[in-house]
């Protein structure tokens, strides 16, 4: 089992023990102070999962997360001490998939660190369409019309959760649970603002949504696939 | 003058005004224009003036026409009775059948005389007890007809015996009317009692008077538009400048505090100008002020944060480990760790607690709205406090409506407010019944928390949101609440535009009601539950306090 962690804090104590806490769960970290060195270390130590502190001297954790999703779609995890909507969406606008707050508990941190790396585990041959798109689950590949469209894999899971049982309408609790790991109910901002990020990949106009639609006032369904799609005005 | 406090009223003013009646539109036009009102009180007042000037000056001319008419007709006439006198004097007496030709010719020569008054018409007519020796009733000049002369005329000179004369209308033959003057007098032929009227038209002076009347009337209203134009010209000079100043106190109001006037000149609306903008000036600065205090604040309670979390996450983890391998500690610090770990979550708590409540004081919360079933984040809160609600012994019920209750509420923040409530309700129910009861309606949503333990006075009822503030001092906490939840729930409340209030008695129990807009910003005005709970024991009425949160 794949289990590089790198861990991106400036905070000597904090990082010890975080190290303690995830060697105890059989994790191999590494670990880094610096958001300007944060870049470097992830491409010497290709980890599974990148925990980050949101506040580092030199570049901060929004820049060093903009910079790895640049190039990576790796599952990030943010540390962060504020819990302010502007914080944590920001955080996850520049990419991160996930979020803790500090103080956190350390099986807390480990189930969100586990659910992150769990999900590259079970690819099954299964295409499925919503909308126009068409996704080779088992090849990790999101297309249209033959275009291959990048996804993260976390973009790219709540996806094929909502492919997957396509005019069920899944509340944001639902898809924190089935995509995120969590198990009891937690901060619906992180679907939002995933939804958000994958409307702006996959869909060709993201103000009027066709494949992510949301239900309003209870969560979000699978677009209609396109054959449907075409016979819809008509009827 | 409209003021600027009234402005906020003016688009639905202006909204309404194309829904109502005319005569209330108009109202409404008059009310929102000084102008329109400057210029209509302008014209009635000048219109009212010129009109009196008018009449007056007309008048005057009238009676200057008359009266040297009047005289020269006078004159004329004495002339005329002198002549006519003369000529029956000088005709033969005696013979009877003479006399009416005569009476003939001296109608006609006196019509024919004319004078300085001008040609006049003659009407002799006999008196009441003369039979007309000439036969007939009465001769006259011309097409003139002998009722022109008014009955009145004719009693006064046949009583008073002497020359009279009054205003009247001449009518002709043909059906002509005009203005005129008669002048009657007593004549005495062939010793029987005969009346000489002699009628003088008045259409050169009634000519001259409507002309008269028609200039005054022309340069009357010529007047008044001039004075309407020039009021129109001179409070546009005032207004316009006033005009201004209401609009950029509008923006400034409305949030646009660089918003200043053109000073332009040293008179009075310069003056306003300026000062307007000093105001405008140490307005902008204040703001600026408390704009920068409330970053500095909120920029502290964020590096706080930051600051305490980092160290208490590593504390947290080290304590759970410790606490992870308790069984292999010497019982003293097995304990130790076990303590170590329980407070460390109750300082926790009051830390998120104090950190939510100080985000409010420097107004950093901010509002997440979002279309929720409400239904859903009670079914949440009443979940997560079972376990609770099961070791104190209490039962939870709920009564929620069959139907959804969707409203933009911050799903985060309303479910806290939920569980604070039940929480607080498990804690002070002794054991007994809570019951979270729920309704909407179209403007608003109400959840209530209904617990039947010691109860709140009145008075414990307006302190109860106080921060740090406990109903009875002397009793342990049991839950380790932090003192700060219904505190945190009442701001939430306020964020969303809603109320939280509580209801008690002693003795029997406590009634918590959250009431929320179902619209983010939407104005509540009632809510859809009482918050005097159908069970309660007591008539007791609130002090008006309370009902405000």
């Amino acid at each position: 089992m794949k289990g590089r962690v790198l861990v991106v804090d400036d905070d000597p104590a904090l990082a010890e023990m975080l190290g303690i806490v995830l060697r105890a769960e059989g994790l191999e970290p590494s670990f880094v102070a610096d958001g300007d060195a944060a870049l470097a270390a992830f491409r010497a130590v290709k980890p599974d999962v990148v925990l980050l502190d949101l506040m580092l001297p030199g570049t901060d954790g929004i820049d060093v997360c903009r910079q790895i999703r640049a190039e990576s779609g790796v599952p990030i995890v943010m540390l962060t001490a504020r819990t302010d909507t502007v914080d944590v969406v920001l955080g996850l606008e520049s990419g991160a998939d996930d979020y803790v707050v500090k103080p956190f508990k350390p099986k807390e941190l480990v189930a969100r660190v586990r659910a992150r790396l769990r999900r590259a585990d079970e690819p099954t041959p299964e295409e499925l369409t919503i909308g126009d798109v068409t996704i080779d689950v088992a090849g990790h590949v999101v297309s249209r019309a033959g275009t291959p469209i990048a996804l993260t894999p976390l973009e790219f899971d709540l996806l094929v959760a909502l492919a997957r049982r396509p005019r069920h309408v899944f509340t944001r609790e639902t898809l924190l649970e089935q995509v995120w790991g969590y198990r009891h109910a937690a901060d619906t901002r992180l679907v939002n603002v995933h939804v958000q990020r994958l409307r702006a990949k996959i869909e060709t106009d993201p103000e009027h949504p066709r494949i992510v639609v949301t239900v309003r006032g209870v969560g979000y369904k699978a677009g209609v696939p396109a054959a449907d799609a075409q016979h819809q005005p008509l009827a | 003058m409209r003021s600027t406090s009234r402005s906020p009223d003016r688009p639905l003013a202006g909204g309404l005004r194309r829904r109502l009646p005319a005569p209330r539109r108009l109202v409404a036009v008059w009310r929102a224009s000084l102008q329109l009102r400057v210029v209509t009180l302008t014209l009635l007042a000048s219109a009212g003036v010129v009109a009196v000037l008018g009449v007056v000056l007309v008048g005057q001319v009238r009676d200057g026409l008359l009266a040297a008419k009047t005289r020269a007709a006078l004159a004329e006439a004495s002339a005329g009775l002198l002549s006519a006198r003369t000529q029956l004097a000088a005709a033969d007496r005696t013979d009877p059948r003479a006399l009416g030709p005569l009476l003939d010719r001296l109608t006609r020569t006196l019509a024919n005389r004319g004078g300085e008054a001008g040609l006049y018409e003659v009407v002799l007519l006999p008196g009441r007890d003369t039979t007309d020796v000439a036969g007939g009733s009465g001769r006259a000049s011309n097409d003139i007809l002998p009722a022109s002369v008014p009955p009145r005329l004719r009693r006064a000179v046949v009583e008073g015996r002497r020359q009279a004369h009054t205003y009247t209308r001449l009518w002709y033959a043909d059906g002509r009317g005009e203005p005129g003057l008669v002048v009657g007098a007593p004549l005495t032929v062939a010793g029987g009692d005969y009346q000489l009227y002699q009628l003088f038209p008045l259409r050169q002076e009634a000519q001259t008077l409507s002309l008269v009347q028609r200039t005054a009337a022309f340069a009357g209203a010529g007047l008044v538009l001039l004075l309407a134009a020039v009021a129109w010209i001179v409070t546009r000079l005032v207004v316009i400048p006033v005009r201004l100043a209401a609009r950029t106190a509008e923006r400034l109001a409305a949030g646009g505090l660089d918003q200043r006037m053109l000073v332009r000149g040293e008179d009075d609306l310069a003056r306003l100008a300026s000062s307007f903008n000093r105001m405008a000036e140490n307005l902008q600065r204040q703001i600026r002020q408390l704009e920068e205090l409330s970053r500095v604040q909120r920029r502290f309670v964020s590096d706080v944060s930051h600051e305490l979390r980092t160290p208490l996450a590593t504390v947290r983890m080290a304590a759970d480990v410790l606490h992870e391998s308790r069984a292999s500690f010497d019982p003293a610090a097995a304990r130790a760790a076990e303590l170590l770990q329980a407070q460390l979550d109750r300082f926790e708590a009051l830390l998120v607690d104090l950190l939510e409540i100080s985000r409010y004081d420097a107004g950093a919360a901010s509002l997440d709205a979002e279309p929720v079933d409400v239904r859903t984040l009670a079914h949440r809160a009443v979940d997560v406090c079972l376990p609770l609600a099961e070791r104190r012994g209490s039962a939870l019920r709920l009564e929620l409506p069959p139907a959804p209750c969707l409203a933009e509420v911050d799903p985060r923040r309303v479910e806290r407010v939920l569980r604070n409530l039940v929480v607080n309700a498990i804690d002070h129910g002794e054991g007994r019944d809570v019951v979270v009861r729920m309704a909407c309606d179209e403007t608003a949503v109400a959840v209530t928390v209904r617990d039947h333990g010691v109860g709140l006075s009145p008075d414990e009822c307006r302190r109860v949101f106080d921060r740090f503030w406990r109903a009875d001092p002397a009793r342990a906490r049991s839950t380790g609440g932090t003192g700060l939840g219904l505190a945190i729930a009442r701001e939430d409340a306020h964020l969303h535009g809603g109320w939280l209030q509580a209801w008690g008695e002693p003795g029997g129990g406590c009634n918590f009601r959250l009431t929320l807009p179902r619209r983010a910003g939407m104005e509540l005005v009632r809510s859809p539950l009482p918050l005097r709970p159908p069970d309660a024991r007591r008539a007791v009425t609130l002090a008006p306090g309370v009902r405000r949160t």
